[in-house]
This record gives C-alpha cells, sequence and structure tokens, in this order.
C-alpha cells in the first residue's frame, strides 16, 4: 500500500511539474513575433550558388553538410551499435519469412520494382523539389524489409565485405569529396560552384544506398545478413 | 599547411579509420588504432602551436560563414580540451589494445566479452565525435556530435555483455536522450528567436527576456543530466562502474567533460551577460552538494571501480562552484581554475580507472577486500593510483592542486569561506577513500589464488596519464598562458548592474 | 495567435507527455515510446515555428535540422531497442530493476 501510495504522490508531483514546465515554455513561444525571417532570405540569396534549386537540399548538402556527413556516421554508428549487441540476431524475421504467404509475394513482386524506380525518382529530385538521398534510402531501405517478410532471402547472398562496403560507401564518399574540395578550395565541403551539383548528387547516390541498407541491417539487429533462427550463442552467457 | 588542416585532421582522422577497420576487418586494428594516436598527438601540437602563436582560427566549412554554414573554432579552452582528449585517448589505445589481446587468451573469458573488432570502430567515432564537438561553433551542430558521443558511449558500455552493465546502459541512454531533447528544444527557441544557431551571433545579439531564459534553462538542464550534476547523477555510477576497463576512463575523463564544456561554453560565451546571479549561485549550491555526497558514498563502497565512479560525481561538483564564482570579482581565477581541473580530472580519473581495470584483470574481482596486499605485487600499478589520488585530492604538486587552488583563492578572494570550505572538505573526503584503498593494497600480503598476469602495456599506460596530472602541476604557465586566448568576458559583467 | 504558435505550443505539450512518460511508465518499451514523443514534439516545435515568414515560403534550415533530428531520433531508437532486446534475451526483463548499481 505504502509503495503505491508513494508511486502516486510521485508521478503527481511530477505531473504538475511538467505541466509548468510546458506551460512556461508555451508561454514562452506565445511572446514570440508572428513573423520572422529566420534564415530563409540568407538561404534563397546564396541558392543560386549551392548546385540546387530546392532550398531544403541546398542546406543539407551545401550550407550545412558537414552536419548531414556525422549525421550519416550516426546512422552507421547504430548499427554498429546494433552489431555489437545484438549480432544479427533476429527471431521475428526467421519466424515470418517461414511463412511464405503467397499474397504477400505477389504484392511485393510487384511493388518491389516500383519502390526502387520511385527511391531512384526522389533521389533525382531531390536537386530541385521535396526529395534527396533520405526519403531515396527510406523508401529503398522499406522495400528491402518488405523483401525480408516476404520471404524472398536475398541479404543472404550479400558477401561479408558487400554488407561492410554498402553501409558506408555513403560516408566514405562524403569525407573523399569534402577532402577533394579541401585540397581544391582550401576548405572542407567547399564545392567549386560550376560543380557543386554533379558533387552532391556524387554524394547522395551512395550515401541513399547506404541508408537503405543501414536501416535493413538496423531492422535485422544490425547485420544484413541475418541467421535465421534463434542462435545458441547468447543463451550460455551469465547474468 | 595551416590550423584549419589540423582542425579538420582531427576530426576526420578517427573517422576515416574507424571506415578502414571496419570494411577491412584487418586483425591489426590495435596498429591502427595505435597510428591515429600518434598522428593525432601530432595534429594536436600542430593546432596548439598556431594557437599560442596566431590567436583563436575559425574555419567556415564548405566555405559558409555562418548564420548559414556551420564554422569551425579553436581556442584557448578547446584547444585544452583537445590536448585532453588526446592524452586520455592515446594512453587508452594503448591500454585498450593490450587489455583486448590479452582478454583473447584468457581462459575465463566468455562469449559475452568484448571482442577487439568491435570496440575499435565504435572507440574511433567516439574519439572523432569528441573532437568534432571542442571544435563546433554551432549550437546545433553540438547537438548531432553530443548524440554520436552518447551512443558510441553506450554502445561501448554494453560491450561488457554482462546483465548489470546492459541495465546501466540503458538508464544512461534514456537519461542522455532527455537531456538532448531537453537540448534541442532550447535550440528551437532561441533559433526562432534570433534566425541563428552560431554561437558567435547569439553571443552578439542575446537580450534578457522570457524566451532567452527559458532556451537556456532548457539547454542547461539538459545538459547537467548528461553532465551527471547532484541530484542528476543517478546514472552514473552503474554505467561508469560496469563499463569495460579501458571504457570506464574514457567515459568519467572524457565523456562527461563533452557536455560540461558546452555547458561552459553557452553559460560563459553567449548567456553570461543575461543569467541572473541567483542562477549561478544555485548551479554552485548543487555543486557543493554533490561534492559532499559524491565523496560519502566514495567512501561507503566495496566495490573500486563504484568508489571511482562516485568519485566523479563529487569531482563534477567542483566544476559547477564556477558558476557562482564568476558572478564576482575574482571570477576569472575561478574561471581558469575550473577549465584546467577539468583537464587534471580527466589525466586523474583515467589513470585511476585504468589501474582498476589492470588490477581487476589481475585478480577477477574490483570488490575491495580482494585487493589486500596487491600492491606489494604490483608496485607501479599502485604508485599510478597514488600519483591520481594526489590530484584527486588537490595537493601539490599536480595539476589538481594548481586546479582547486585558483578555485580556492577565487572563493576567498571574494569572501565566500562556505565555498572554501567546501573546496577544503572535499579534499580530506577524497584522502579517505583513495587512503582507503591505497591501504588495503598495501597491507600485509594474503597469498592469492589463480591471478593473471597482466600485460606490461597495462601497467605503463596509466603511469603514463599520472605522470602528466604531476607534470600538468609544475608547468603551468603553457596551459594559462593557453587558456587565456579566446577567454570569456567574465570582467564585464562586473561593471554591470 | 497564428497557426504556426498554436502547432508550436502542440509541440511543447506532447514534448511534455513524452517527458512525463520517459519518467513514469515502467515497462521499457513504453520508455522507448516516449522518448520518440518527446523527440516528435520538438521536431514538431520547429516546424510550426519555420512556417512564420512573410513570404510564406517556410524556412529551410529547421527543415533540414528536423531532417537531422529524425535521423538521428532512429539511430537512437534502434539502439534503445537493441539494448533491450538483449537484456531482454539475457535476462528476461522488460523493465528496468529498481537497483541494481552494486
Amino acid at each position: 500500500m505504502k509503495e503505491a501510495w508513494r508511486g502516486i504522490t510521485s508521478m503527481t508531483i511530477g505531473g504538475v511539474l511538467i505541466a509548468a514546465l510546458v506551460g512556461i515554455v508555451s508561454y514562452a513561444i506565445w511572446t514570440l513575433p508572428a513573423q520572422s525571417v529566420g534564415l530563409a532570405d540568407a538561404a534563397a540569396a546564396e541558392l543560386e550558388r549551392s548546385g540546387v534549386s530546392n532550398p531544403v537540399t541546398s542546406v543539407l548538402l551545401n550550407y550545412r553538410a558537414y552536419d548531414t556527413l556525422l549525421e550519416i556516421t550516426v546512422l552507421w554508428l547504430a548499427v554498429l551499435a546494433a552489431m555489437v549487441l545484438v549480432g544479427g540476431w533476429s527471431t521475428g524475421v526467421g519466424q515470418i519469412s517461414e511463412t511464405q504467404n503467397p499474397v504477400l509475394r505477389g504484392l511485393v513482386r510487384l511493388l518491389t520494382p516500383l519502390m526502387i524506380l520511385i527511391s531512384g525518382y526522389l533521389l533525382w529530385v531531390g536537386g530541385h523539389a521535396p526529395g534527396g538521398a533520405f526519403q531515396a534510402g527510406a523508401v529503398l531501405g522499406s522495400a528491402g524489409v518488405l523483401l525480408v517478410l516476404a520471404g524472398v532471402d536475398w541479404t543472404r547472398k550479400v558477401p561479408p565485405w558487400g554488407e561492410r562496403v554498402l553501409l558506408t560507401m555513403g560516408l566514405t564518399t562524403f569525407m573523399i569529396v569534402g577532402l577533394g574540395d579541401m585540397l581544391l578550395q582550401g576548405v572542407f565541403l567547399e564545392y567549386p560552384p560550376e560543380y557543386a551539383k554533379w558533387l552532391i548528387l556524387v554524394i547522395e547516390a551512395p550515401s541513399g544506398l547506404s541508408i537503405a541498407a543501414a536501416l535493413i541491417a538496423l531492422f535485422l539487429g544490425g547485420r544484413l545478413r541475418c541467421r535465421h533462427m534463434m542462435s545458441d550463442q547468447m543463451s550460455d552467457e551469465g547474468v | 599547411m595551416d590550423a584549419e588542416w589540423a582542425m579538420t585532421g582531427l576530426i576526420m582522422v578517427p573517422l576515416a579509420a574507424a571506415i578502414v577497420v571496419y570494411v577491412t576487418a584487418t586483425r591489426f586494428v590495435a596498429a591502427w588504432g595505435v597510428a591515429v594516436a600518434m598522428i593525432q598527438t601530432g595534429l594536436t601540437f600542430w593546432l596548439t602551436r598556431s594557437i599560442l602563436q596566431s590567436g583563436p582560427v575559425q574555419v567556415p566549412l564548405g566555405g559558409w560563414e555562418a548564420p548559414l554554414g556551420i564554422p569551425l573554432y579553436a581556442d584557448g579552452i578547446s584547444v585544452l580540451m583537445l590536448i585532453m582528449t588526446t592524452l586520455v585517448g592515446a594512453t587508452s589505445t594503448c591500454y585498450a589494445a593490450a587489455y583486448f589481446s590479452a582478454l583473447q587468451h584468457d581462459p575465463r573469458r566468455s562469449s559475452s566479452q568484448p571482442t577487439i573488432q568491435t570496440f575499435w570502430p565504435l572507440w574511433l567515432i567516439l574519439w572523432s565525435a569528441l573532437n568534432a564537438l571542442f571544435l563546433s561553433a554551432d549550437v546545433f551542430n553540438l547537438y548531432v556530435t553530443l548524440e554520436l558521443i552518447t551512443i558510441s558511449a553506450v554502445a561501448l558500455i554494453g560491450l561488457a555483455g554482462k546483465a548489470q552493465a546492459l541495465v546501466a546502459a540503458i538508464r544512461y541512454l534514456f537519461a542522455a536522450l532527455m537531456g538532448s531533447l531537453f537540448y534541442l528544444l532550447g535550440v528551437a527557441l532561441l533559433y526562432s528567436t534570433y534566425g541563428t544557431v552560431s554561437w558567435h551571433l547569439l553571443a552578439e545579439t542575446v537580450q534578457a527576456d522570457v524566451l532567452t531564459w527559458c532556451a537556456a534553462s532548457l539547454m542547461i538542464i539538459g545538459l547537467l543530466l548528461k553532465t551527471a550534476l547532484f541530484p542528476l547523477h543517478f546514472w552514473l555510477p552503474a554505467a561508469h562502474a560496469n563499463a569495460p576497463a579501458p571504457v570506464s576512463g574514457l567515459l568519467s575523463g572524457l565523456v562527461l567533460k563533452a557536455s560540461f564544456f558546452m555547458i561552459l561554453r553557452l553559460w560563459f560565451y553567449v548567456f553570461h551577460p543575461v543569467m541572473p546571479v541567483s542562477a549561478g549561485w544555485m548551479l554552485s549550491v548543487l555543486g557543493s552538494a554533490a561534492i559532499l555526497w559524491g565523496s560519502i558514498q566514495a567512501i561507503r563502497q566495496q566495490r573500486v571501480k563504484l568508489m571511482i565512479a562516485y568519485s566523479t560525481v563529487a569531482q563534477v561538483g567542483y566544476l559547477f562552484l564556477v558558476f557562482g564564482l564568476a558572478c564576482e570579482p575574482m571570477g576569472m581565477l575561478a574561471w581558469r581554475g575550473t577549465a584546467y581541473l577539468a583537464f587534471a580530472h580527466a589525466c586523474a580519473k583515467a589513470a585511476a580507472f585504468m589501474v582498476a581495470g589492470s588490477l581487476m584483470y589481475m585478480v577477477g574481482s574490483d570488490l575491495l577486500d580482494r585487493w589486500e596486499g596487491i600492491g606489494r605485487r604490483e608496485p607501479k600499478l599502485i604508485f599510478a593510483l597514488a600519483l591520481a589520488g594526489v590530484s584527486l585530492m588537490g595537493l601539490p604538486p599536480s595539476a589538481g592542486f594548481i586546479a582547486k587552488w585558483l578555485l580556492l583563492n577565487a572563493a576567498i578572494g571574494n569572501g565566500r569561506w562556505e565555498v572554501a570550505a567546501v573546496i577544503v572538505l572535499g579534499g580530506l573526503l577524497a584522502a579517505v577513500y583513495m587512503f582507503r584503498i591505497i591501504g588495503v593494497s598495501l597491507s600485509s600480503a594474503v597469498p592469492m589464488p589463480e591471478t593473471m598476469p597482466i600485460p606490461r602495456m597495462m601497467r605503463w599506460a596509466p603511469l603514463v596519464l599520472a605522470m602528466v596530472v604531476i607534470v600538468g602541476g609544475i608547468v603551468t604557465t603553457e596551459p594559462i598562458r593557453l587558456l587565456e586566448i579566446g577567454a570569456p568576458p567574465i570582467a564585464a559583467r562586473e561593471v554591470a548592474p | 495567435m497564428t497557426y504556426a504558435t498554436l502547432y508550436a505550443i502542440c509541440g511543447v505539450v506532447l514534448f511534455g507527455i513524452g517527458f512525463y512518460g520517459t519518467v513514469f511508465c515502467r515497462h521499457l518499451i513504453r520508455k522507448v515510446m516516449a522518448v520518440n514523443l518527446m523527440g516528435a514534439g520538438v521536431f514538431l516545435v520547429m516546424i510550426a515555428l519555420a512556417a512564420r515568414t512573410p513570404s510564406g515560403a517556410p524556412d529551410p534550415v529547421p527543415h533540414a535540422m528536423v531532417l537531422t533530428g529524425i535521423v538521428v531520433a532512429v539511430s537512437a531508437t534502434a539502439l534503445m531497442l537493441a539494448l533491450i532486446r538483449r537484456l531482454h534475451h539475457q535476462t528476461g526483463l522488460t523493465e528496468l530493476p529498481e537497483q541494481m548499481e552494486h
């Protein structure tokens, strides 16, 4: 009884404190002026030189490209961490794959080529309209996950080195381009304006593939090549 | 060849090495790690020389100046933090190389224990992210680097594989993510008010209004959670004590300093003119509480690694005394002392954790009772622990002494006797727990059943780091001169009402 | 009061709900969801406040930041889930034990 009361008291006090926090922050937002330019004009003014005409892409891959480089690193890091912790062991997937639902298979057979096409389109269109490597990677990644769920065991065919190259090719390209720029222009990631469009595409294409591979690998527990049945390797560990 | 190559290199070299090590799955990972350590040492030396000669450097990445782009920025304090990272990182690298190769031949080894291949990419990414954080001049970029640090740190704790370590890692991860999201909400508010995320530009335009105050509080609270200031330290002892031996030192020495460095940056370079004095004193009061609470908990522990982890809670408390003291005339002294203490603590604490890790490897346990007489068999390690302890207690000659002396001078100079008392009392309590470990380990030897031989590098790495702490207490003019470069305008505060 | 501020305040409320859940929910998967709710709240604040430009075309910089933030959130969520699965597999726990420090 005493435990329960303590729980309720702390939850009530916590709730009131959090409500107060929300109230104060909301009031602060209320005091903001109704209009603000932010960096919209500054970003638009340099759009000509950025090599793309979609402002969000220009921020992601030109003005703040360094953030994006680190963010691709974060995704790879998550795969590494999942690999360390789970080691590609994945029970759920194994079970689903064995059911081999014919309707799902048929649907996936229809959808997969379409999704690959759409992801290519998204990658290209990112230069002048909403889209880009992340959207393309997400669509491609979900196509890969769907295939696994439908029992198409395509990830088995990826060799170990292929998996590692796939996961890091985006980051590697990004760094090579950045260092190349540094040799030419003197500053890391400073694209020569006339090549900016192509360099951005050169970065985006492998990045999209890497992002897709990372998302699939995260779904499969840190490895593209998952072992199907729960292996006994991890069950003999001390607690 | 100038400073911008050194700055870019400090971030990109470990990252590139992480990719190479991962993709090639080479057997010679440790060699790559040591090579990176050597390159980083060279680059840090080069950058330090360049900063000492020509002052702070700013590099607009991608050729875009703030507010549109992200600049890298190096001044005295960031270079001091980089030197700290390089020293602790390089010694930890050598230590880890020996530790993991020894572990492979360990008959007690179970499959849950970490392997060498998984450690290196994670650690190299962590190294790169730490350098990126210390060099960033953009509050949103700081968020991304902070997340890189958190995720790699948590994964490194998870390497230990035991249930205790997993629970500690999960608790740490939730705390750290909450902290990051508080910080990010603060960044969102700042951007919507001032239209920039460069802290240089924010410093120029910052005003005292509800929104700024709100944003600053959210950011600082989030970072306090990550820095484990009392009473937000609940996650720290278990996480730091249960991590693998080479990782504990990195966590206590470097990862905590990353979020603390951000608080220091934001507080003294951006928000100082608009923060109320009482807010600064509130942090100092929490810091004092942390010193007393952490020290007393450290004394009560039975496991050595937990003792050292609680000692971190206490030492973090010292770092927060500056926020109150800087509001008063002797503020500059406190600022210097705190920056130097961050450096001293990193080296001393990493050395202490390495010693604990080596002895734990030897005996198979870090229970203090099992360490009776261990000092007679491993005098070098206990000597290193004693040297680190000298710095943690704040005794001369050590970097910790210089730092605490500066803090003490600031406290007494401002007439803050209660702060001075806490500083001295914290040192005495540190002496109690350090002497307890050393006393037990030097007691008359009990015959020890089945101990493992310690690789030579696992003796030398902590000793070298402990020597650095002592040298840092003798050679002090250079570090202090370094801290003068780009020092924050604390003095300006004295004129303001 | 504009739509932008209304959405932004919604974001703050979501953040608060997520924060409450992260602190008080016991089950680890709920905690993961709560952390993601906090993140979604922050992203909503950023997106809403980016729409306040006079021209009506939103400010692209917060949009790019949110994209970065989403990827970071995905990575952090993946790590949380990996840790939780490992813990569950090893000990059968779905909640954090009260005290496991010593």
